[in-house]
């Protein structure tokens, strides 16, 4: 199944870093974030796009993952080239990364 | 316990305005805030002020002081808000006459000045955080320098009875802050009290995307109204308590997934969100749903504030041009592709001088680049766009023109051509240490 199916996103950036919060719908599907959604798939996710280093937050309390994307913006949101110079749009690529399916989803 | 309302009147400068009137109106706040300076505003409005010494503010200033002035007056609602950009002495003034032209001659309103610190970033030479450089190494290109003030002068003016707070650069939650630590008492070093109220004031900044606005995904997360959304309230506690609300019968909904979005936006490192007052820690932070549209949220915490200030500075970077063309039926995709590949090797032939090409297909890789959009499949229609980095306006423009000549020589059907070409302000930050800004508040009478 994909990431959407358990998990919401939204996009936030600075500079030429993006940040995508990863929040389960479900805590109980936390664990399968942690497992699953780990910064090196979500750096490979986003070949092309992210050119630096992806760092993982962990929010137990709210259930959620913080990746901060190093070099993503263009050189940064008031001078990139790209359309969307904010990435505002990469949550939404992100909640398509494939994940292995719980045992209750099943 | 002592409690504060606050709502949030605008997540940037071009936010709607009835949602703001609506608090004012139906809110039962104290506080009504306004947060309308992007990253490189403050740049524009200093290019604007050094054209016109009376302007170099937020050019809705007028429009929104006159839809809440009236209404916040008569039922004593404070407001507070950045549209000073890089003059707020000219904007408080503005609203001073404003005020007076509403009859409105008792408002006290209040400027705080000294975020500009180009001059002291210029002295110190201080280095460039995104990229190799110092302040020097702008040279002439260099257009501003404005440091994030904190909460404190703002909460001082608040406490000599301003009525209108107006700053320049400042931090977006310390906008909200500011009432807290007047209302409430909180002395500057208390980082817990002080990181709880960073969390109020990030979660509360950008106005509607906390109440359903930049959510909604139709069938996974579905929001009503949205054309009509409400604009958030925060019910603040003496101890950093926060409920966050919107008015009854608004559009949108505070949820604890609206929350959790937005307490993660523009995060890093969610134990170390740097702020000027504070070091916010977001990490152990828990969102309840108590009632609808009504969300507690406890937990935040902070420790000591760095020795420095951020500061935006403002520079004109480059050029850049920009062409689009569509092309739609059978065939589009492939038409598209063809018309890249023209424009590239016209680019060549005609030698444009631009360090940076980028290519795109509205419809297909625009946002994510070939590689994510790899496995996509063929839409109807698909958008030509071509954007170039220059060192003039000139060669800018040559970029637009190539795009536009694809409809009498390029592919078949390309249709609805535009192009564009403008002048960069980048924003770069540097590290200030905070005893060389040195705010200041000024105030204007209404009655004079």
């Amino acid at each position: 199944m994909k990431l959407r199916e358990i998990a919401h996103s939204r996009t936030g950036d600075k500079g030429n870093t993006s940040n995508i919060s990863v929040i389960a719908y479900d805590s109980r599907h936390y664990p399968l974030l942690l497992a699953q959604v780990t910064a090196a798939r979500v750096k490979a996710h986003f070949a092309g796009v992210v050119e630096g280093d992806v760092v993982r937050y962990e929010l137990e309390r709210i259930g959620a993952l913080n990746f901060v994307m190093g070099r993503t913006l263009g050189g940064g949101v008031t001078r990139s080239l790209a359309l969307d110079a904010h990435g505002k749009s990469l949550s939404s690529a992100l909640l398509d990364l494939e994940i292995e399916a719980p045992p209750d989803k099943t | 316990m002592r409690t504060i309302r606050i709502g949030s009147g605008a997540g940037y400068s071009g936010d709607r305005i009835e949602p703001a009137v609506e608090l004012a109106e139906q809110g039962d706040i104290d506080y009504l805030v306004f947060e309308c300076l992007g990253e490189r505003t403050v740049a524009l409005a200093q290019q604007a002020r050094m054209e016109n010494p009376d302007l170099g503010y937020d050019p809705l200033l007028e429009e929104r002081m006159r839809a809440v002035l009236p209404l916040c007056a008569a039922k004593g609602i404070k407001i507070v808000t950045n549209m000073g950009a890089a003059n707020p002495e000219a904007a408080a003034k503005k609203t001073a006459e404003i005020a007076r032209a509403l009859g409105l001659s008792s408002l006290k309103i209040a400027a705080v000045i000294g975020d500009d610190v180009l001059e002291a970033c210029k002295q110190g030479d201080l280095p460039i955080l995104e990229f190799e450089g110092s302040i020097k190494g702008l040279g002439n290109r260099l257009i501003s320098g404005n440091a994030y003030l904190g909460a404190e002068p703002m909460a001082q003016a608040l406490s000599a009875g301003a009525d209108v707070v107006i700053t320049g650069r400042a931090s977006d939650p310390a906008l909200f802050l500011a009432p807290m630590i007047h209302a409430f008492g909180w002395t500057m070093d208390d980082w817990n009290l002080l990181g709880k109220g960073t969390v109020a004031g990030h979660l509360l900044e950008c106005a509607g995307q906390i109440t359903g606005g930049y959510f909604a995904d139709p069938s996974y997360k579905d929001v009503a109204g949205l054309a009509r959304l409400g604009f958030p309230i925060g019910e603040v506690g003496e101890d950093g308590s926060l409920v966050v609300t919107k008015v009854a019968g608004s559009g949108g909904a505070v949820t604890a997934r609206t929350c959790k979005e937005q307490l993660l936006y523009e995060v890093h490192d969610p134990v170390r969100y740097l702020q000027p007052d504070v070091v916010a820690d977001f990490s152990q932070v828990q969102i309840e749903e108590i009632a609808p549209d009504r969300v507690r949220v406890t937990g935040g915490g902070g420790t000591e504030r760095t020795d420095t200030l951020k500061v935006s500075v403002g520079y004109l970077d480059s050029f850049i041009g920009e062409g689009q063309i569509s092309y739609a039926g059978p065939g589009a995709l492939a038409r598209g592709r063809l018309a890249l590949d023209i424009v590239r090797e016209r680019l060549k032939l005609t030698g444009v001088a631009a360090s940076e090409l980028r290519f795109d297909l509205i419809g297909v890789d625009s946002l994510h680049g070939p590689q994510v959009s790899a496995h996509a499949c063929e839409p109807y229609e698909v958008r030509v766009r071509v954007t170039g980095r220059t060192e003039s306006l000139r060669e800018a423009i040559r970029i637009g023109n190539e795009v536009e000549t694809l409809y009498t020589n390029g592919p078949a059907g390309g249709g609805g051509a535009w192009k564009s070409a403008r002048e960069v302000v980048a924003v770069a930050s540097v590290l200030l240490p905070r005893e060389l800004a040195k705010p200041q508040v000024r105030f204007v009478e209404a009655g004079r």
